[in-house]
């Protein structure tokens, strides 16, 4: 057989039937993944067709996008922000009893964002095709999974036939080589790529982020790269497993377990893009070039080093832009004035998140005037963080400790920003609006976002590490 | 399930921001909705209602001249973002039936057409000439794949085969994937058997 690459390897092994010039190909999903808003009218259909969901023993739920982010009350009450909230999630709560479906609901000790609590219970394994109604399903990519976002008609067709009717994307490889300096994470690497290449640049391929720099990254890491491969306009990324996917997944609930766990194990490692396979396109990173990155405009591809100059706009799409974000051409988004921290979503919102953020705010109080919110990704990683003191480091600092959720990501909990205020977030939309109406994004990692927290301005996180290590 | 869509006979009204993404099109705190319908009122919520909840004079739909076009052309990459198949129910609620972009975001894209949205993309020239002539009257065939202008010229553009088919044909996809249902299960068969 030709050389193929790990994508092409990953397609041919899902093909229920080839696509034709007519007809695009059946495609068979391993795991699908589901959450409260883009389901509920996918279960309708399936119910006006008389339908049943054909595998449920594939398929995953869990609660994260309209959740409120405090506890209940003392009368039991969940402070949800609208009746249509609750609505929502109480109506996929029936749907998964009706048609048999594992819940990660509120009683579980593993509910969570769909793409951080996914992999945690160890359902994510090499070699699948997992689908979600939500475009960060590329976040599974990190484990050599083939996993991509799709629409609620096609979440219908999943429920009802496991099978996607698809067309194959071409293939795009990000070489990252060289070495992301201290104080540089794979936040910022990803935004480097994503201003790289342009917000349209992937689209219609599955990227595979490839090189020395990315087998250096941690599996926590990786799943931050591959999560925001869409901003790209990409629908998929993949990174190929190796030692440390295995290590990562042993022994979690989810994953093979003995004579299996070896067998998969054997099988997964053959899936590397082989010697000899060729890319559709190519792009080479130097990693040791990148700086700490931020956004200054409305959309992720506008990203610059912390440092450096915002650019001048180039039409006057741009400058609406920046007339948006009150930034000025020529100067840095280092300095600017915050109002709120975000810290969370499946971007950022891992333990090793958290723990980067906690080490700068240790012994450091926030800002006067700035909110900061920290929201562990999942019900684990709020216990493992916990079980360290981090919320501690986070409180005494003057940081509010949430529930998990997808929270201030896509504010449709009711955790959001006023219009004008301006948001350090980790997570990973810096749209219009998309953190309230009028709210002023600019997307960074824990480290930028914790500095900028301390400081009050936009901030340089190597001044913070850089006094711990001098001290 | 879906209606035939043969053709799309409108006047055109133009949104030339580049990167039009789906929390514009439809903010996120409308997605607590459990319906397909009555999306429409918020398409573009942010962007088109004043302060005091009247129509922004501003917002280039809001124009006279853009009531009730059916055809909207839009600058590159629209419906970038989420994969909230909110966006094209919206923008169908709204009026809207077809959206040309000389690039238009891959979800987005199988998310219109599954719903009877068409979403065409042109040459970087074509789409152009289109921004900069608000207002025209085109005809877009869904069977010939063209579209035809006011002096009598046409375009054509790319449609997927199995798109176009069931747009003509109102053929639902999830009918087409039921009717497979022997092969998936055979390969069913065939992944147990590797386990
Ligand atoms: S955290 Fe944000 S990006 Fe991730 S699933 Fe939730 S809303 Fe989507």
């Amino acid at each position: 057989m030709s050389a193929r690459t790990l994508f092409d390897k990953l397609w041919d092994a899902h093909q229920v039937k080839a696509e034709t010039e007519s007809t695009p190909g059946v495609l068979y999903i391993d795991l699908h993944m589901v959450h409260e808003v883009t389901s509920p009218q996918a279960f309708d259909e399936l119910r006006a067709r008389g339908l049943k969901v054909r595998r449920p023993d594939r398929t995953l739920a869990t609660l994260d996008h309209s959740t409120p982010t405090l506890p209940a009350g003392a009368d039991g009450k969940r402070p949800y922000f609208t009746k249509e909230a609750e609505a929502q999630v109480a109506k996929l709560e029936a749907n998964v009893a009706e048609f048999g479906i594992d819940l990660m609901g509120w009683d579980s000790p593993h509910r969570g964002v769909v793409h951080v609590a996914g992999p945690e219970v160890g359902a994510t394994h090499p070699g699948m095709t997992i689908v979600c109604g939500d475009s960060h399903t590329a976040t599974h990519g990190a484990f050599g999974a083939l996993a991509f976002g799709i629409g609620t008609t096609e979440v219908g067709h999943v429920l009802a036939t496991q099978c996607l009717l698809q067309r194959k994307p071409r293939s795009f490889a990000i070489h990252v080589d060289g070495q992301l300096q201290p104080g540089v994470t794979a936040k910022d690497l990803i935004l480097h790529i994503i201003g790289k290449i342009g917000i349209g640049g992937g689209t219609g391929h599955v990227l595979e982020y490839t090189g020395d720099a990315v087998r250096a990254l941690s599996m926590e890491e990786r799943m931050t790269v591959c999560n925001m491969s869409i901003e790209a306009g990409a629908r998929a990324g993949l990174i190929a497993p190796d030692e440390k996917t295995f290590a990562w997944l042993e022994g979690r609930e989810r994953a093979p377990k003995g004579e299996a766990w070896d067998a998969a194990v054997a099988t997964w490692r053959t899936l590397t893009t082989d010697e000899g396979a060729t890319y559709d396109r190519e792009v080479r990173i130097d990693a040791s070039a990148i700086q700490p990155s931020v956004t200054y405009g409305t959309h992720p591809g506008m990203v610059v080093p912390i440092h450096a100059p915002v650019p001048a706009a180039a039409d006057a799409l741009e400058q609406r832009a920046l007339d948006y974000m009150k930034v000025t051409a020529g100067k840095p988004i280092a300095g600017e004035t915050v109002d709120v921290v975000f810290i969370g979503s499946c971007t950022n919102g891992r333990l090793s998140d958290l723990r980067a953020a906690a080490d700068i705010l240790r012994g450091r109080r926030v800002a006067e005037g700035v909110r900061m919110l920290v929201v562990p990704g999942s019900e684990q990683v709020r216990r493992d963080a916990e079980r360290e003191g981090l919320h501690e480091v986070f409180i005494a600092a003057g940081a509010e400790w949430r529930q998990p959720g997808c929270s201030m990501c896509i504010a449709m909990n009711g955790d959001m920003a006023q219009p004008g205020q301006l948001v350090v977030a980790t997570s990973n939309r810096n749209f219009e609006g998309r953190q309230g109406k009028g709210a002023r994004t600019v997307l960074a990692s824990p480290l930028v976002a914790a500095a900028s927290a301390v400081a009050g301005r936009v901030a340089d996180p190597r001044d913070y590490l850089n006094q711990e290590a001098a001290a | 399930m879906s209606q035939p869509l043969t053709y799309v006979h409108s006047r055109t009204a133009v949104l030339r921001d580049e990167n039009i993404d789906t929390d514009r099109i439809i903010p996120a705190r409308f997605l607590t909705t459990t319906e397909r319908t009555g999306l429409g009122k918020h398409c573009f919520e942010d962007w088109r209602y004043a302060a005091d909840g009247s129509d922004d004079p501003a917002f280039p739909l809001n124009q006279p001249q853009a009531k009730g076009c059916a055809i909207l052309v839009a600058g590159r990459n629209f419906g970038c973002g989420s994969s909230r198949e909110h966006a094209p129910w919206a923008l169908l609620d709204y009026g809207i039936q077809a959206v040309i972009s000389n690039e238009i975001a891959d979800i987005f894209r199988g998310n219109a057409l599954k719903n009877g949205l068409l979403a065409i993309v042109l040459s970087d020239a074509e789409h152009r000439w289109l921004l900069d002539n608000p207002g025209v009257e085109l005809r877009i065939d869904i069977a010939t794949s063209s579209i035809r202008l006011p002096d009598g010229g046409s375009i054509h553009f790319d449609l997927e085969p199995f798109a176009r088919h069931c747009l003509l044909n109102g053929v639902d996809q999830m009918g087409f994937l039921l009717q497979q249902d022997d092969a998936i299960g055979a390969y069913e068969q065939r992944l147990e058997k590797a386990a």
